[in-house]
């Protein structure tokens, strides 16, 4: 069997004061992070945040300007073969070209690990069972991003990246694509992903760090983000005129306008701050304090 | 690297060869490699032979005869230096290599399996060429010591295409423009190395720089093995230069695998 890390003392990534400069550009501006084995890690941001910058650095394609950065126990900067067939990696886009078929492309790739999943399983598991015979040319591009999933995880590794998994996925492939990365974190595997989507991030994260211009805004488990914006929005509609009030106590607010009010209160709502309201606003303040776009196109 | 998955990894042998599979499927399944690497040199010598192939270029040996070790040693580089520079830099540009580069497949298995679909090829085109060019145009095959020169006169041309093949391929920053690099190349060589054009009859300056690239060794070294031996005295030199042309390759081999053990990257040139 792989030699699997010791679960109680080692982290599958740490990360301390990481610097990635182009330039006078900061893509990567002092990042710490550390991401215990098993867990499912959401990098969200948004472009030129500095995300793939980090999680390629992580990868073992960049090399780092500053700081310490362990995966698996081993510097990504000398990455052996022996580390990366531990390893499962999509990376960002995807090429329609090849000459191979989904079970071709995925029966090579299984051939060069020592204990690969199996290829029609995997094939189902992504849900290209159909199209096991197709080229990535007659695939959408939702298809090949699945077969590129697939393709990371046939060699059961410990820990996967996935970089933008699900961008250009119809709802329902987005919906498969979530069960089958519950279905790896049931296996132990530890999951590094990155994406534009709120909800994605929320459904499928333990944690989520919220990067912008190279810096950690946020990390936090999801539950714990969306209750950093305490204010609840509550709208009515009273003597003809709508109004809105934000507020704390939302329950007691309810009170006095039910006292205030006989039978139905039209238009009533009560709306908690979305994930995505806290996003929103963390990025805001990021971008108020630290130098607005200096990272802008760098790490796209 | 852990003991016990280092243990437990497939050999080199078996990814070297599970890779040598996807190398051959591509090349294959490509439009463009069956059409411009490997049937081209033989719709030419078909073109050629048929449209020259009458013309004697020197007693008992006609044009056609002439042409056929010309398109073997056109065959060569078309697949070692043309095909490889093109399809690696274009893997190169789709992150193909990227993807390659994450695998546990070691970086020699890598190249091995690249050398070996090269050769694999190479070898299927010129018995093509040669059944050819016996069955039309007169040609002869080579008799006992002429294998022994053909063997390694291939395997250094092969060499020689394949290293420069890989270094070239990361010259081309755009993989697109690739072949508008490459072709012309390849043609001026064509031209001046006595593929197109017998080499005596072209302008000397002309021979003295052809002389400096590998095709027009490879090309002699191939006259010297198909053509009968009455004809080395009509060569520039008046001899087949086997020393040279041994000499020439190899050093040709050395500064292309220097050049793309050197130059070599997995990543585009964009993306650091």
């Amino acid at each position: 069997m792989l030699a699997r890390l010791d679960p109680m003392s080692e982290p599958a990534i740490r990360i301390e004061g990481l610097r990635k400069h182009y330039g006078d550009l900061a893509a990567v501006d002092g990042l710490d992070l550390e991401i215990p084995q098993g867990e499912v890690f959401a990098l969200l941001g948004p472009n030129g945040a500095g995300k793939s910058t980090t999680v390629e650095i992580l990868e073992g394609f960049r090399k780092r300007t500053a700081g310490d950065v362990t995966v698996l126990g081993a510097d990504p900067q000398h990455a052996t073969k022996g580390w990366r067939s531990r390893l499962g990696i999509m990376l960002q886009g995807t090429s329609e070209h090849g000459a191979l078929t989904a079970r071709e492309s995925l029966r090579y790739a299984a051939s060069l690990y020592a204990h690969p999943r199996d290829v029609d399983a995997t094939l189902d598991a992504v849900g290209l069972a159909e199209k096991a015979g197709a080229k990535p040319a007659t695939l959408s591009g939702g298809q090949r991003r699945r077969l590129d999933v697939a393709l990371a995880v046939i060699g059961r590794p410990e820990l996967v990246f996935l970089d933008e998994p699900t961008t250009g996925f119809d709802p329902e492939a987005r919906r498969q694509f979530w069960t089958l990365i519950e279905s790896l974190r049931e296996d132990g595997t530890t999951i590094l992903l990155t994406t534009h989507y709120l909800d994605e991030a929320d459904h499928l994260a333990d944690r989520i760090g919220i990067i912008a211009a190279g810096r950690m805004v946020a990390l936090d488990t999801p539950g714990g983000l969306r209750s950093r914006a305490a204010d609840a929005r509550v709208t009515w509609t009273e003597a003809g005129t709508s109004r809105t009030e934000e507020t704390a106590t939302p329950t007691a607010l309810l009170r006095e306008i039910l006292a205030r009010t006989e039978g139905e209160v039209e238009g009533l709502e009560v709306v908690h701050p979305s994930l995505e309201d806290v996003y929103l606003q963390l990025i805001g303040e990021a971008a108020g304090t630290a130098g607005t776009s200096q990272a802008e196109g760098a790490a796209a | 690297m852990t003991a016990t998955s280092a243990s437990s990894a497939p050999a080199w042998t078996a990814m070297a060869r599970s890779r040598l599979g996807v190398e051959l499927k591509e090349f294959l399944r490509s439009r463009e490699q069956m059409v411009f690497i490997f049937f081209f040199p033989m719709m030419l010598l078909l073109l050629f032979g048929s449209v020259f192939g009458g013309q004697e270029i020197a007693d008992g040996v006609s044009f056609a005869q002439y042409f056929l070790p010309g398109m073997v040693a056109s065959g060569i580089l078309n697949t070692g230096f043309q095909s490889l520079a093109m399809s690696i830099a274009i893997d190169r540009d789709e992150d193909v290599l990227k993807r390659v580069h994450a695998t546990p497949l070691p970086a020699t298995a890598f190249f091995a399996a690249k050398v070996a679909q090269v050769l694999i090829v190479s070898v299927v085109q010129i018995a093509a060429l040669v059944a050819i060019g016996v069955a039309m145009y007169d040609a002869s095959l080579p008799s006992g010591s002429g294998w022994w020169t053909f063997t390694w006169v291939f395997l250094l041309g092969t060499a020689a295409s394949t290293t420069l093949g890989i270094a070239m391929s990361s010259l081309l920053r755009n993989a697109k423009a690739g072949s508008a690099i490459i072709t012309p190349i390849v043609l001026f060589l064509q031209f001046t190395s006595g593929v197109f054009l017998v080499y005596t009859q072209i302008p000397t300056f002309l021979q003295h720089v052809a002389a400096v690239f590998p095709l027009k060794w490879l090309a002699q070294g191939m006259r010297s093995v198909f053509l009968p031996e009455s004809f080395e005295a009509a060569e520039a030199s008046g001899s087949w230069q086997h020393p040279a042309t041994a000499a020439v390759l190899a050093l040709w081999v050395v500064v292309g695998l220097v050049l793309a053990v050197r130059t070599f990257r997995w990543t585009r040139h964009d993306d650091n």
